[in-house]
């Protein structure tokens, strides 16, 4: 035991929730927890007695038996390393725990996140020089952590001071010093090319910043329709079997991140074994490397502890932030929300806390939103601009979206991809629904597209959109009286909705050349289908029927552009385009030859 | 283990009882109570301290007294023997014999609790599971390794088409056949007859192990039935390298002796009065299915839900829908008309069909196929709200044509024999000749080249 432990007794054990009696241990205190030495953690003091949550099956645990304070909080360790790595809920690695305890999960296992054994080659920043004052987050050196992410090396945010020594460029190791800070107290730190923080304090930044840029998923309906920037806070709510796990690994795929960290809340094992197993080979679409090389995985699987369930999503944007804190674009995706909520309610159901909405705790809404906060671009204290995106699925019971997470939650996202069941089961993918889906951020996304793609971006979107309203109208009448009280212009439109919806809103997330599309193939498609309906539409207002313009062979091959043509073939989809205006101008020419005979 | 048994037991209520003064137990240790009669009882640690143990008694604390009531501590969690010998067997949820024959011995004991999986360890379940039964197989395909839950009703058909799963279960290119393991918490006795009956009948029963808790034996003890089970089934399959099929039924009843326990407890309610920690609960059974790395065995599972007022939206199918990787719907209308097995394909769902199918594993053309006829389904039961509005005679020539579908894929595709088993291959060409019902080009789902393979319009 070091100076900093202290010791105490077990003095209840009620599933994961111990009374320990331990004076003088803090809240927020690691401890390790009987002979066993489970993993744990302190959340309320009582005088003597605490009470710890452990991380841990407490089976076997008896009254009487030690326990230790660690005299620090749940921390993270931050370096080299952490990509194309799986990490558990409280951030061990799963493959080094593998080795150690077998296929199943062993119990008191203690292991370093970060490799200590591997050399990393480390180049010293050469504006870096010694006896100057470094601040918190300045940089000092860079290692290459994978093909694509050169890793930042930083003074840790809460330190600063002179520089005394700084390694030559070099094989290290994650535990040798690579320099030495004078501290303001006189004290001297070594640095090392890793460092800790506690996973539930927000790392600091210089000031907060707007989001500029959309995050670009490759997902027509989310960048076309419901556009997220990078640096936002996004919910996607839905019932089982709506397509909430395969809307996250469309994002974790394509989305135009630097690093994409996926934390598997409480769902189900296989899920993770599939993202451990397709991503070593599939490809960056941006920078051609193996998606693997920007991804980190925490995995708390659904059958493992609550408890540490519920500090997973801390563990996540803790390295989130971090990445941030070097200047890099990360998405963080916490599947699911709702999962970290019932680990909440069940801890404060077990301390006997007052339950409000549905059993879960009076601070649920306060808790989500601190870590939504969490998300955001920021200046970085040393790096320029970074930011991380935050993007939560929500398993509402029964998919009532009005119950207390993902109500509270759709307070403090700024887009909501709301799922929904009806388009499910009609297997319309992703079943992401236009109407119950917002995005505050198409104002700014459209100056992106307005610069990048068209100036019609905006004007497109809002007319696709109207459509699909006019859609749901139209639906609603036919349902009551039948199709043939519409009128041709009525049933053209009904045409042009299911043409948005089939040739745009549907995306095949299995489809090899549909499960990404760039965004001017996703303008292109969209473009095409208002185009052949206004064109239609002056056709139809001029007397020609709605079947002889459905009957069109062209119209089979609109729907299925989008599987035909790839990203890299938009000239194609352009001459479709071509083909259409050509026909549409024939049959309006051969109608006013036929009209002109017949008068 | 300690000889020592305590007599202080100071309160005894419904399945739960405080035993003051005890040493230190550990949490979770198995407990054995005699009574007043001598008789034996089984029990486990659900809360320690320094002054009182509280043990849920798996029997219930009916007739007990405070006086005359000795507890022994076991000093070990919940652990069952096992061994090959377990196949052919009836045990109870503790994992004690119930078909008069002597106990299992074996130097393999396992703690019923298992631990998780570490998900490094693990590898994705994709080899397809043909059952014979066309809704499944063509359109929500089982694979090994996965959990796909039956969501029924009570009176509907859940434990024929579990049995005929069970029957039919096998690997397109293996002849090996999978050995069952089956679990039945509070079914009544003519439902354990059947299975045991339908399992006798086809001559399966030396591969089956049975772990059954009927409906008039101790709810309590069903809260262990599911986990010895599952214990079982590792063992089965992962010690002994064989693919095992677990049938649990019915999760209904075994959440609802969560409820129970939960209640006296006094643990916060969450919805409907289950326990916050369902899902949690539900989890540590639901996820023991997978298969792991370089190991051959498999556990595969398929849980029944019956749906409490038919309410798919209840916890106990919403959370269980959250966990498993899809469900089989089952439906009333469809039961009504006397089709057999009633499945309803619209909230049906295999997670990992994905993978499992396809020309290297069924038929190149099977993804393309399901999707098709899932959206046809989807266009036809709209057309069918529609004529029952403003009568099928209303409707266009179009219209009609998916109602003639609707009609021959209810009565054909969906609806089979008991006792009929189909291929694939024979699943994907009956799926063939009912789409063939439709013109090509309004077939966008399917690909060129399967129209022209497959096709009818041509032949």
């Amino acid at each position: 035991m070091s100076k900093s432990e202290k010791q105490g007794i077990i003095r209840e054990i009620n599933g994961p929730i111990l009374t320990i009696r331990l004076p003088g241990i803090r809240n927020g205190e690691q401890v390790k927890i009987g002979q066993l030495g489970l993993f744990g953690e302190v959340i309320a003091l009582q005088g003597e007695t605490a009470l710890v949550q452990s991380y841990e099956s407490t089976e076997g645990v008896r009254p009487g038996e030690p326990v230790i304070g660690l005299g620090r909080p749940l921390s993270v360790e931050l370096g080299p390393g952490l990509l194309g790595s799986i990490f558990d809920g409280v951030q061990r690695p799963l493959d080094k725990v593998l080795l150690a305890s077998g296929d199943h999960i062993g119990r008191g296992i203690h292991l370093p996140a970060l490799d200590r054994e591997r050399l990393w080659h480390f180049v010293p920043e050469p504006a870096s020089e010694i006896g100057s004052t470094l601040s918190p987050g300045q940089l000092i050196g860079r290692v290459q952590e994978s093909a694509i992410i050169q890793h930042r090396i930083l003074v840790p945010p809460d330190l600063s001071g002179e520089l005394l020594e700084l390694a030559p460029e070099g094989e290290y190791r994650l535990d040798d010093p690579i320099g030495q800070l004078k501290l303001s107290d006189g004290r001297s730190r070594k640095l090392k090319l890793y460092h800790e923080w506690p996973v539930r304090a927000p790392r600091p930044y210089r000031r907060r910043d707007h989001g500029l840029s959309p995050l670009i998923t490759g997902q027509r309906i989310l960048d076309t329709f419901f556009p997220l920037l990078k640096g936002g806070k996004s919910a996607v709510p839905g019932p089982f079997g709506a397509g909430k796990t395969v809307v996250q690994q469309q994002i974790a795929r394509w989305s135009n991140a630097d690093i994409v960290i996926y934390v598997g809340c409480g769902e189900r094992g296989n899920e993770l074994v599939d993202v451990l197993e397709t991503f070593p080979q599939l490809q960056d679409p941006y920078s051609g490397h193996r998606l693997m090389e920007r991804t980190l995985l925490v995995a708390n699987t659904s059958n493992m502890p609550v408890v540490a369930r519920e500090a997973s999503i801390y563990v996540g944007i803790t390295m989130a932030e971090y990445y941030r804190d070097q200047g890099y674009d990360v998405v963080l995706l916490a599947d699911s929300t709702s999962r970290w909520a019932e680990a909440l309610r069940e801890v404060s159901g077990r301390l006997g806390q007052m339950p409000v909405e549905d059993g879960y705790p009076a601070y649920l809404a306060s808790r989500l939103a601190a870590f939504y906060e969490r998300a955001g671009r920021v200046e970085t204290q040393g790096c320029g601009k970074g930011s991380v995106t935050l993007i939560g699925a929500v398993s509402p019971p029964g998919g009532d979206f009005s119950e207390p997470v993902t109500a509270h939650t759709k307070e403090i996202i700024q887009t909501f991809w709301a799922l929904s069941k009806e388009l499910a089961d009609a297997r319309h993918y992703p079943a992401i629904d236009w109407v119950g889906s917002f995005s505050e951020h198409v104002a700014t996304a459209a100056q992106w597209w307005h610069k990048e793609i068209s100036p019609d971006w905006q004007r497109r979107r809002g007319q696709a959109l109207g459509l699909l309203a006019r859609d749901a109208e139209l639906a609603r009448i036919v349902n009551l009286v039948g199709p043939e009280a519409l009128s041709s212009a009525q049933r053209w439109e009904l045409e042009g909705a299911a043409l948005i919806k089939e040739g745009v809103l549907q995306q095949s997330a299995l489809d090899p050349v549909d499960t990404f599309a760039s965004p001017e193939k996703q303008f292109l498609l969209l473009e095409m289908m208002l185009t052949i309906y206004d064109r239609g539409a002056e056709l139809i207002e001029l007397g020609i029927s709605v079947q002889e313009l459905t009957d069109l062979p062209l119209m089979a091959r609109a729907r299925r552009a989008k599987q035909t043509y790839s990203s890299e073939q938009c000239d194609k989809i352009r001459a479709l385009m071509e083909e259409f205006r050509q026909a549409f101008a024939k049959i309006r020419l051969e109608y006013a030859k036929f009209k002109e005979h017949t008068q | 283990m300690s000889a020592r048994e305590y007599r202080t037991v100071s309160s005894a209520q419904g399945s739960l009882l405080v035993v003051r003064q005890a040493p230190a137990v550990a949490f979770g240790d198995q407990v054995l109570i005699r009574d007043h009669r001598n008789q034996l009882r089984h029990g486990q640690v659900i809360r320690c301290s320094e002054a009182e143990a509280l043990i849920q008694v798996f029997e219930g604390t009916g007739d007990l007294d405070l006086e005359n009531t000795w507890v022994r501590f076991l000093d070990q969690p919940l652990e069952i023997n096992l061994a090959p010998e377990i196949l052919g067997r009836i045990f109870n949820g503790l994992g004690k014999p119930k078909d008069s024959r002597p106990p299992i011995l074996s130097n393999v004991r396992r703690n019923v609790n298992g631990s998780a999986i570490n998900p490094a360890a693990r590898t994705y379940p994709r080899e397809f599971i043909q059952t014979g039964i066309s809704s499944i197989d063509g359109l929500n395909s089982l694979v090994r390794g996965q959990k796909l839950p039956i969501f029924s009703a009570s009176g509907l058909p859940h434990n024929r088409l579990a049995a005929q799963i069970v029957r039919q279960a096998r690997l397109v290119d293996e002849e090996s056949s999978f050995s069952v393991v089956f679990a039945a918490m509070g079914v009544s006795y003519a439902d354990a007859r059947f299975f045991q009956e339908e399992f006798a009948d086809s001559g399966v029963l030396g591969n089956v192990v049975m772990y059954i808790n009927l409906a008039d034996d101790p709810p309590v003890e069903r809260l262990a039935l599911p986990r010895v089970a599952l214990t079982a089934a590792e063992y089965l399959a992962f010690d002994l390298d064989r693919h095992v099929l677990v049938v649990l039924t019915d999760m209904t009843n075994y959440a609802e002796a969560l409820r129970e326990v939960a209640t006296a407890k006094g643990d916060v309610p969450s919805r409907k009065g289950y326990p916050g920690y369902l899902y949690s609960d539900l989890a540590e059974l639901y996820e023991r299915s997978g298969r792991i790395k370089d190991r051959h065995g498999s556990v595969t599972l398929v849980p029944v839900v019956t749906m409490p007022s038919d309410d798919i939206t209840h916890p106990i199918p919403d959370l269980t829908g959250y966990i498993t990787e899809g469900q089989i719907v089952l439906s009333r209308e469809l039961h009504n008309q006397g089709i057999y097995p009633p499945v309803f394909i619209s909230p049906s769902l295999s997670r990992l069909m994905k993978d499992g199918i396809g020309k290297e594993d069924t038929r190149e053309d099977h993804p393309r196929v399901a999707n098709q006829l899932y959206a046809l389904y989807a266009k036809a039961l709209e057309t069918r709200n529609l004529a029952a509005i403003i009568g099928a005679e209303e409707l266009s020539e179009r219209d009609r044509r998916y109602l003639h579908f609707a009609e021959a894929f209810d009565s054909q595709f969906i609806g089979q024999g008991e006792d009929e088993d189909r291929s694939i291959i024979e699943t994907l060409n009956l799926a063939w000749e009912l789409l063939s019902m439709f013109p090509k080009d309004m077939l966008t789902r399917v690909s060129e080249t399967d129209l022209a393979r497959y096709h009818r319009s041509d032949k």
